[in-house]
């Protein structure tokens, strides 16, 4: 068979059902075998939002999500989706089509070389050089691209190697990677000594990522957390996989977090670190960062432990592998629980005396807080929510309490803007009985509109809430407190009209510029068939309070 | 809540963090599979995550499927920890030794042309004597000398000849292979 209908039984055989992407001359041959395969292939407008709808594919469901795009322009549009996988940890495969192999080096037409551009930000990247390497390719990319911690997997396909004759042979066995094999069980001693850290620790604190997400651990984190009433945080990513509000739950840490949180882990004894990476925008400046604190680092990639933060007790496992143990470890340690009463008192005390808060409007004016809340009404907390980049995905992290993991779809790591939008997309054709609703940014959905035409050609009934400030939120509010003021590059400007622009695309538009109709338009929007842009204009210059200043240490929050 | 002197004791204050810097120089010693673009998968993580490498040396092994990677790495600049576990994390690497200076022996070769007019040339002959190395090229200005041995070897060789006016240097960088075990 054409080694193009190989890759698709590889494709089928890995459970494949949907594929976005683009087609253009060196995929010509794909997309002529993909004529005859029974896949769902959604046609997106922009190589980039195939990515990231690949991307919202499997953050929703945690299926490997796959894109496909053409060799030259088409792939260097995937790169920055390519990019957001890698710094989340999404499981996805890109399938290219580069030239055909007597053009390769020769700056061919739509010639790039996408595996050397993709080098650095991939977990690991195929080139085909002999098409009967196809079958077996897809299958080590999907094996990369789910297991250990999960990435990005780029396959590159020359023209006329996808068009080849092969004699295929469906592959059963596991895929031979020497160079690859992740350690997930976790070194047992290393477990017992961290129960005994944790009972004897007075201030502990519970620190949990994206990696409880991906490894589908919310289950097993809760068991930790209620074998003796730790305190719990987590990152932008790890949003959902412990259950808020919840008594034990200090909200989001980092620097729009909340003050309970980061005071918590400034004063931690111990941090319990799981599934997550230190990240700048967690540690502020690091040589203040938490630094009271022993930690016990948890984490499928060895390299991330003692990365930022030196690991008193590193453990490399799958954490839905290791908290069991943990619990297991440190119920039979039974530790006393009062010795956690004088942190719980501290704890009161911050969440007493700094609860998240802002000051709503007192004439008709949408507070764009108020307007997250409004959505959590609406929505019931239930819906799965995507967001882009800026002001409203903090509030949407701060307001918006996710109590199931897989429903908050955001770029956490890249910071993509225009993010919100292709994700909704890949999420609702993930789960098509779900409500999937994109909180968007006018400076970020203005990136990818043209996004509107994919959603009504697949009659996805996705709802985008639009929080409409007319410029760069946070863009804005750093020029406002960093630099003096001067305002550079951040006014959007009158256009576009947008429930006309979401007309002209087939979408409903409704706008929504005072409070009393806020709810109503909410109820309206997600009660309406088919896809809805819901325009709602909020006050121009509010500020995300509190943060952490870039570089500055958690006490030093402002707002 | 845990008593003194049990066995659940465990004073916070007694955990130490790992990692760190080393403040020697390393020898990795990398086993990688033998296709297209893994050098450049290695050269590429170097550079972003801002590792220097110092020396580097590639070539076969005994096995046609596999090539062995050698490279130094100071470890009082990058903690080599981090470098070995981002090393690791290419799928096309099998296999990293941090080689111990003890257990393994290291050789690099390299080439010296060095200015031989008559009034030094007997002087610079006596130095490849002394250091056992060889001749390989003579002209009548110059003088070329092919060194094997330890770093340091080569390194004192080059503090020897630098003053006579070195013309042009050539060093491999190291390559390494553990020590067999004594027979027991």
């Amino acid at each position: 068979m054409r080694a193009a209908d190989a890759l698709f039984e590889a494709l089928k055989a890995e459970g494949v059902k949907h594929i976005f992407g683009i087609p253009g001359g060196a995929n010509l041959p794909i997309y002529d075998a993909l004529y005859d395969a029974d896949f769902e292939h959604i046609q997106v407008r922009h190589e980039q939002c195939a990515g990231h709808a690949a991307e919202g594919y499997a953050k929703a469901s945690g299926k490997v999500g796959v894109a496909f795009a053409t060799s030259g322009p088409g792939a260097t549009n995937l790169v920055t989706a390519i990019a957001d996988a890698h710094m989340d940890s999404v499981p996805t495969v890109f399938i290219t089509g580069q030239v055909r192999t007597d053009l390769i080096g020769t700056d061919g037409f739509q010639e790039a070389d996408v595996t050397g551009i993709t080098m650095p930000v991939v977990k690991h990247s195929f080139l085909v050089t002999d098409p009967s390497q196809i079958p077996d390719y897809i299958h080590k990319a999907f094996h990369i691209a789910k297991t250990g911690r999960p990435g990005p997997v780029l396959v590159d396909i020359p023209q006329d190697l996808s068009k080849m004759e092969i004699d295929y042979e469906p592959i059963t066995a596991a895929p031979r990677l020497p160079g690859y094999q992740p350690n997930t069980e976790g070194n047992i001693k290393q477990i017992r000594i961290a129960a005994k850290a944790l009972a004897n620790a007075r201030r502990p604190v519970l620190y949990a990522g994206g990696g409880v997400v991906n490894a589908t651990a919310s289950e097993e984190l809760r068991e930790l957390a209620g074998a003796d009433r730790f305190p719990v945080t987590c990152t932008l990513m790890g949003l959902g996989a412990f259950p808020a509000p919840h008594e034990q739950w200090l909200g989001m840490l980092g620097m729009h977090g909340t003050r309970t949180a980061n005071y918590a882990m400034d004063e931690a004894d111990l941090i319990v670190a799981i599934g997550a990476r230190f990240d700048d925008r967690i540690t502020g400046k690091l040589s203040e960062f938490a630094p009271r604190a022993k930690f016990v680092h948890i984490d499928i990639d060895p390299a991330e432990i003692s990365k930022n933060v030196p690991a008193h007790i590193p453990i490399v496992g799958d954490v839905k592998k290791v908290l069991p143990k943990l619990t297991g470890e440190y119920r039979a340690l039974a530790p006393d629980p009062s010795r956690l009463d004088e942190w719980w008192r501290r704890i009161e005390g911050w969440r007493e005396q700094y609860p998240l808060r802002y000051e709503d409007s007192s004439d008709q004016e949408i507070k764009p807080q108020l307007m997250v809340e409004e959505m959590y009404r609406a929505t019931g907390g239930e819906a799965i929510v995507t967001s882009d980049v800026g002001q409203h995905q903090m509030w949407a992290a701060q307001y918006y309490p996710f109590s199931e993991p897989n429903r908050w779809l955001n770029s956490g790591g890249l910071g993509t803007m225009g993010f919100g939008l292709p994700a909704a997309i890949g999420a609702q054709v993930a789960m098509p009985d779900e409500q999937v609703v994109c909180l968007a940014g006018d400076g970020s959905l203005i990136m990818v509109c043209q996004e509107f035409a994919t959603a009504a050609a697949h009659e996805l009934p996705i709802k985008v809430f639009l929080m409409n400030n007319g410029n760069f939120g946070m863009v804005r509010q750093w020029q406002e407190l960093f630099w003096d003021e001067r305002y550079k590059a951040i006014e959007m400007g009158p256009s576009p009209d947008w429930v006309k622009l979401a007309e002209a695309f087939g979408w409903t538009g409704i706008l929504c510029d005072r409070k009393d109709d806020l709810a109503g338009a909410m109820k309206t929007a997600l009660e309406t068939e088919g896809p809805v842009l819901l325009d709602v204009r909020v006050t121009p210059n509010e500020n995300c309070f509190p943060m952490i200043p870039a570089g500055a240490a958690a006490r030093d929050m402002v707002g | 809540m845990a008593e003194s002197g049990t066995k659940n004791l465990l004073d916070l204050d007694d955990l130490r963090a790992e990692g760190g810097l080393t403040g020697r120089r390393h020898l990795l010693s990398l086993l990688v599979e033998n296709r297209p673009g893994v050098l450049a998968r290695i050269a590429g993580l170097f550079s972003r995550r801002g590792f220097n490498i110092d020396t580097l040396a590639v070539g076969p092994t005994e096995d046609p499927d596999i090539s062995r990677v050698t490279l130094t790495v100071d470890g009082a600049v990058h903690p080599i920890d981090q470098v070995t576990k981002q090393l690791h994390k290419l799928v096309n690497v099998i296999k990293i030794r941090d080689m111990d200076p003890g257990t393994a022996v290291a050789r690099e070769m390299a080439l010296f042309r060095i200015n031989a007019a008559a009034d030094n040339r007997a002087e610079i002959i006596e130095f490849t004597q002394i250091f056992r190395a060889h001749i390989v090229d003579v002209s009548r200005r110059s003088i070329t000398v092919e060194v094997t041995g330890t770093t340091e070897k080569i390194d004192s060789f080059e503090r020897m000849v630098r003053p006579h006016g070195l013309i042009e240097m050539a060093r491999t960088g190291e390559v390494a292979i553990t020590r067999a075990r004594p027979e027991s």
